[in-house]
């Protein structure tokens, strides 16, 4: 008989035109795909019952991304034949031109959330209209300082927080080249930003750095999960323990 | 020539919600354009939001696009921060399908559902790079069409537009794409552009306002005549036959983003008999023409396996009245399967038969009903015709609450022709009765009752009815809070009144309104749809300037021998049935639905030599709504089930 508790995790990457949905957008474009696909989801009990998805850490509206995650909770009832390796390119299908499945796993139900578990990611960060030497200047002085205290809204109060222990690397990659990709010209940085207690957005990085930056093209490179035991970091997919495959009886 | 994406695409981070502007729906099409090719912007003058889901410009973008001569993409009135950025940057309005400039398309063409959209149509054609008067157009300038509802009365539209289609769109987009694609073929050329007009004005259906000169008699209209003899003197609407026929659309648009009625729709009947005076879309779809059950049927299974939603709506005027109802909604339960797929019907008449309906779609989600009883007084209803009797009313509610309805929404109208303030408190007390039987049954019951003012509309009886003044409506309404406020259980809402006087300028204005809409647009008033930026003060403003009369436009009552501006356009309806049954309305007459009793000839039918096209000789079960027969006995009445002569209605 199939094993009761079959979630699956789902890696998928966001480029183009689509980046300007917003986190909402993609989860309405999850439950209309999965519906498409006939993958047998589990619904939630009740008068209105929901498709039970978990999606990981929000992407800002207009960013792209290699590393996208989402658990998905199926109906033990329906599970049987299903074949997640086939599921990568029928998924793929059904979504719109821009969005894709890379990977799909079977997970352990107990596995903590993707909001719990994901400690950093890594971005890519291009800005415009702005030298290499200025950026390179502005990125050291971020590094060597102490603390880099940035002050936002929060339910309608002004909060302080420092950001600079969640920065656990900033570079410069270089100038970049104007493509017919959409890349345009300007100066590219890598960072990879903590997400816990909060993970530090982008745009919030750029603002607190001297001179502040306008960000012109950003795309999450990864997603990563530290283990608490030995600081090994892994991303998502391979970090979650892989029970039973789904469909054996 | 090329895709303007490269430029909009790094100013989409700086405005809100910029995933309206990118297109990539699921059926969103890429077609080729070329010189033989006639190109259509298909635009709807209000947000992405309200316009994706509009049905009738998604079936005119596949008709369209299926044509080897036409190319159709789609645009909508941009949010005012993208406005701005447009305007700012110098870049043109653009489609969303492969963002084409509008000034590119051969055709812009508009759906006007609201009038207080007429401004927003005088702002795309100016962001299109499109001078906003036909008269200053050149002959390479794109045409600017329009039709949907409002188009009945076109008139004060008419300085903005090229050509007006009356009625259903299906078969003139053909038409036109014909004798556009002759013109674009041979050059466009110099001083041919009145010449494709007069052309285009030879098309049934089609009315071309500069082929026509208008005269007045001092204040008053004297006619609307044709320039040439080759242009029709009266333009009468299109109406397709047989809706089977049109098993459109096909592949339904999947907005990537939220949209206002973000599900399925599929088409069930088109045209209404009920006929509710106040109503104009019943009055002018005429006559009833019935998508068969099977396909129906057929266009739900293979819309929701296409699309993933989980939603569909059956969408047509008092949809409980399709025949295959029960058969329809039966298919559609039993196929669903694991998928939890809910049915909405959002238009529904009031009897226990519907909350029967309602019942078996809303398995699950059963929080609120929302019932039109319109007004609160059977001699109101009398009036107006919407024949619903209180034991229907009370039985529909009752039956609502005891299957597991705790809300319920009401909609009323207040400033209907005859209405005392007897009628008025009639809605707070038919309001307060509800809530009562609702508590027998849970202890939180409650009612919502929205009231909206009457805007008497074209091709109905009432377009010879006087609305209320801005000041009267809000005494009524004034009335309704203060009887309502110890009453526990029942929320009053209801619309502007100032806004319902706007509407109600243009609903019967006539070509002097023109310059009106362009000094409120002139001077910022867009989105008056939207209450955050209707300007009622600039409204006023416009009219004063341009010698406008409020009270004459709006407040006047017309007499039977006026000239109205919409007399040389022609819904099929006689004026000599309206006037009659206007003065039923004041004798507080009702009229039965002629589905299933004798026809009233109210010239629909007979003018277009069709039929009401209905599946069954069975009327509804439940409820008199108007038919004056027992119709739980059903069967009893006689009906014509085929069209009458086909051929004659091409």
């Amino acid at each position: 008989m199939m094993n009761n508790n079959v979630r699956m995790r789902v890696a998928f990457e966001k480029y183009g035109k689509i980046r300007f949905t917003s986190h909402r957008d993609v989860a309405r474009i999850w439950e209309r795909t999965l519906r498409r696909a006939s993958v047998p989801v589990a619904y939630s009990e009740g008068f209105s019952p929901r498709p039970k998805l978990s999606f990981g850490l929000a992407l800002s509206t207009g960013h792209e991304s290699d590393a996208e995650y989402l658990d998905i909770d199926l109906d033990p009832e329906r599970v049987d034949g299903l074949d997640t390796d086939k599921l990568v390119d029928e998924l793929s299908g059904h979504l719109p031109v821009g969005m894709a499945v890379t990977a799909v796993n079977v997970i352990d139900r107990q596995t903590p959330s993707l909001q719990q578990a994901v400690t950093s990611c890594t971005w890519q960060i291009d800005v415009a209209d702005i030298d290499v030497e200025t950026v390179e200047r502005a990125v050291a002085r971020a590094l060597s300082a102490e603390t880099m205290v940035v002050t936002r809204e929060r339910k309608g109060k002004q909060v302080t927080d420092d950001l600079r222990p969640l920065v656990l690397n900033l570079s410069v990659e270089g100038p970049i080249e104007a493509d017919d990709t959409g890349t345009v010209a300007g100066v590219r940085l890598k960072a990879e930003l903590g997400t816990q207690p909060r993970a530090v957005r982008v745009s919030e990085l750029l603002s607190a750095l001297d001179p502040p930056l306008t960000e012109r093209r950003v795309v999450r490179l990864h997603q990563w999960i530290t283990n608490d035991d030995d600081q090994q970091r892994s991303d998502p997919l391979s970090a979650a323990a892989s029970p039973a495959p789904v469909g054996a009886s | 020539m090329t895709s303007m994406w490269p430029q909009l695409e790094p100013l989409l981070p700086h405005v809100q919600k910029p995933a309206r502007y990118i297109g990539c729906e699921d059926g969103a099409q890429t077609p080729e354009h070329g010189p033989g090719i006639v190109s259509w912007l298909l635009t709807y003058p209000d947000t992405y939001e309200i316009g994706l889901p509009n049905q009738g410009l998604q079936i005119l973008y596949e008709i369209i696009n299926e044509r080897p001569d036409g190319a159709a993409e789609r645009s909508y009135s941009p949010w005012v921060d993208m406005e701005e950025v447009l305007r700012r940057e110098r870049m043109p309005l653009f489609s969303v399908d492969t963002h084409r400039r509008a000034d590119d398309f051969d055709i812009i063409a508009f759906n006007l559902s609201a009038e207080l959209t007429y401004t927003n149509l005088v702002n795309c054609i100016d962001l299109a790079g499109v001078p906003i008067r036909s008269a200053d157009r050149a002959d390479g300038d794109a045409l600017i069409g329009v039709g949907g509802h409002c188009t009945y009365n076109p008139e004060p539209v008419s300085d903005f537009v090229d050509f007006v289609v009356l009625g259903d769109g299906e078969e003139a987009v053909g038409d036109i794409t014909e004798i556009v694609r002759e013109w674009k073929v041979a050059g466009k050329n110099s001083g041919t552009r009145e010449g494709l007009l007069r052309e285009l004005a030879k098309l049934p259906g089609v009315y071309v306002p500069s082929m026509y000169d208008v005269e007045y008699d001092g204040a008053f209209l004297a006619g609307v005549n044709p320039r040439f003899g080759d242009v029709p003197a009266v333009i009468e609407k299109r109406t397709i036959a047989d809706l089977g026929d049109w098993p459109y659309p096909k592949n339904q648009l999947v907005p990537m983003t939220e949209v206002v009625h973000d599900r399925l729709s599929v088409e069930v009947f088109r045209g209404c008999t009920r006929g509710c005076r106040f109503c104009q879309a019943g009055m002018i779809t005429r006559p009833v023409r019935e998508r068969p059950a099977e396909q129906v049927s057929k266009m739900i299974s293979e819309g929701l396996a296409r699309t993933g939603y989980d939603e569909v709506a059956l969408t047509s005027l008092s949809t409980a009245d399709f025949s295959g109802i029960e058969k329809v909604v039966g298919d559609t339960v039993a196929n669903s399967g694991a998928n939890q797929v809910s049915v909405a019907l959002p238009s529904l008449r009031v009897d226990a038969f519907t909350v029967g309906i309602a019942a078996e779609l809303q398995r699950a989600r059963r929080t609120g009903l929302t019932f039109a009883p319109e007004a609160g007084t059977w001699r109101m209803r009398q009036v107006i015709n919407k024949l619903i009797s209180e034991e229907d009313l009370y039985a529909a509610v009752e039956s609502a609450y005891s299957q597991g309805w705790r809300r319920m929404k009401l909609y009323f109208l207040t400033g209907l022709p005859t209405e005392t303030d007897e009628d008025t408190l009639g809605i707070a007390e038919l309001a307060r009765n509800c809530v009562k039987l609702g508590k027998t049954y849970k202890s939180s019951a409650s009612v919502t009752v929205s009231v909206g003012g009457f805007v008497p509309k074209p091709f109905t009886p009432f377009q010879w009815f006087g609305q209320n003044t801005v000041d009267e409506l809000q005494r009524k309404i004034g009335l309704l809070r203060e009887d309502t406020r110890r009453s526990t259980g029942v929320q009053l809402k209801w619309h502007d009144p100032k806004a319902t006087l706007a509407e109600g300028i243009m609903s019967r204005g006539d070509r002097r309104l023109g310059p009106v809409i362009e000094y409120v647009w002139r001077n910022g008033g867009t989105f008056q749809e939207w209450s955050e930026f209707f300007n009622y003060d600039l409204w006023l403003e416009a009219m004063a300037v341009n010698d406008c009369d409020v009270d004459w436009y709006a407040y006047r009552h017309r007499t039977e021998d006026e000239v109205l501006p919409w007399d040389h356009l022609s819904a099929g309806l006689h004026k000599d049935f309206l006037w009659q049954d206007w003065r039923d309305a004041l004798d507080e007459l009702g009229l039965e639905d002629c589905r299933w009793t004798p026809c009233y000839d109210c010239g629909a039918c007979t003018g277009y030599g069709i039929e009401h096209r209905v599946a069954s000789a069975t009327p509804p079960a439940g409820g008199s709504q108007g038919t004056g027969v027992d119709l739980s006995a059903g069967g009893a009445v006689p009906v014509v089930l085929q069209p009458r002569a086909r051929a004659s209605a091409s």
